[in-house]
């Protein structure tokens, strides 16, 4: 009964794991690379800028970290007057 | 083909001398011909542990510098004559092994023998990046304790980075060894389990070697084959290790070391 009791509540282990699967998650040296941001953002720039025109202050490059995995969110403002060219042009 | 297999982990004090001369020991008793490296430079180890201690005459760096030549510093361990060790210096400044020098000596044990087993420092400094450098294979060794999580997961990025694999492109093929682990205190959840390591890590396993009083005792005895030997709990778990770090496909178990009335008391003690 007593050792139920006390398998009911949250493992030293269970902390453990979740608190080394954050950390890790910072420290990764691909995640944590200074400059990661500024080469994807620089690269994936050039590749649409190859097919659009876009200015460089309405580009948004944002990374975030969950436990598992991590979010990269690519935001881009195509002025409409090209989005629609673009249309008419397909 | 030689291959050269660094036995690592960031951490101190979790067993990579230990793991070495294991490891060293029963490949070499499978007939390999096998050397064991001592790269710790100013706090060697090796050589106590492998019982070798006032056999040392010269080391890597009299060798990395010319001082002496290769055959001159290796030691052959009287048990197993297949196995021998290069004992690291224990005066010199570790400044003194120069990457040039150890590309040189590791190229020269290659020629020699079957498996070269380097034993790194703790730390991520100079000793432990030159014993990695030229690693085909990685053995991190871990404990199942937050710390030592977290410095392996350090030790396995520069093994994708500052490596001669890395560095070609390659890569360095790692596989964890969980020592000191503890499964009764694991199936109660107050120790990290095999799973959560692998899960943490991604890299495969390549051995559990239990918490035993054997390990101190064959240190003590400065016998690596204690631990290399069908006799102990952890020396079955090493001899396992090196067959699967030699390609055999051996399921992996759980090593019991506790058994009957003892498990039934250390669970009423937690």
């Amino acid at each position: 009964m007593r050792f139920s009791l006390l398998r009911r509540r949250r493992s030293t282990a269970a902390v453990a794991r979740e608190r080394l699967q954050v950390l890790l998650a910072h420290e990764r040296p691909l995640l944590a690379r200074p400059d990661l941001l500024v080469t994807l953002r620089e690269d994936i720039m050039g590749v649409i800028a190859k097919h659009v025109k876009i200015e460089t202050g309405r580009v948004r490059v944002k990374l975030d970290h969950g436990d598992t995995v991590s979010i990269l969110e690519i935001d881009i403002e195509i002025p409409n007057a090209f989005a629609s060219a673009l249309a008419f042009g397909s | 083909m030689a291959k050269v297999v660094v036995v690592t982990s960031g951490k101190g004090g979790v067993g990579k001398t230990t793991s070495t001369a294991a490891l060293g020991a029963a490949l070499a008793q499978a007939g390999q011909h096998v050397v064991v490296v001592d790269f710790d430079v100013g706090l060697r180890n090796l050589d106590l542990v492998m019982g070798a201690e006032r056999r040392v005459v010269y080391d890597l760096i009299n060798v990395v510098q010319g001082v002496a030549r290769l055959p001159q510093a290796l030691i052959r361990d009287k048990r197993v004559d297949t196995l021998s060790l290069l004992p690291a210096s224990q005066t010199r400044d570790k400044e003194a092994l120069t990457e040039p020098g150890v590309a040189r000596v590791i190229a020269e044990l290659r020629e020699k023998f079957d498996w070269v087993i380097c034993d790194s420092p703790a730390g991520i400094e100079r000793g432990a990046t030159l014993a990695m450098r030229h690693a085909d294979a990685a053995v991190i060794v871990v404990n199942p304790e937050v710390s030592s999580v977290r410095d392996s997961d350090r030790i396995i990025g520069l093994l994708d980075a500052k490596t001669v694999k890395a560095e070609r492109g390659e890569s360095v093929d790692k596989a964890l060894l969980i020592t000191r682990y503890d499964p009764a205190r694991a199936a109660r959840g107050e120790m990290l389990n095999i799973e959560d390591v692998l899960e943490i890590l991604s890299v495969p396993l390549l051995g559990i070697i239990p918490e035993s009083e054997d390990v101190l005792r064959a240190s003590n005895l400065g016998s690596p084959t204690l631990l290399s030997s069908d006799a102990t709990v952890p020396g079955r778990a090493y001899l396992d290790a090196a067959k699967r770090l030699n390609g055999e496909k051996v399921p992996i178990t759980i090593p019991s070391v506790k058994k009957g009335i003892f498990r039934l008391f250390a669970r009423r003690a937690a």
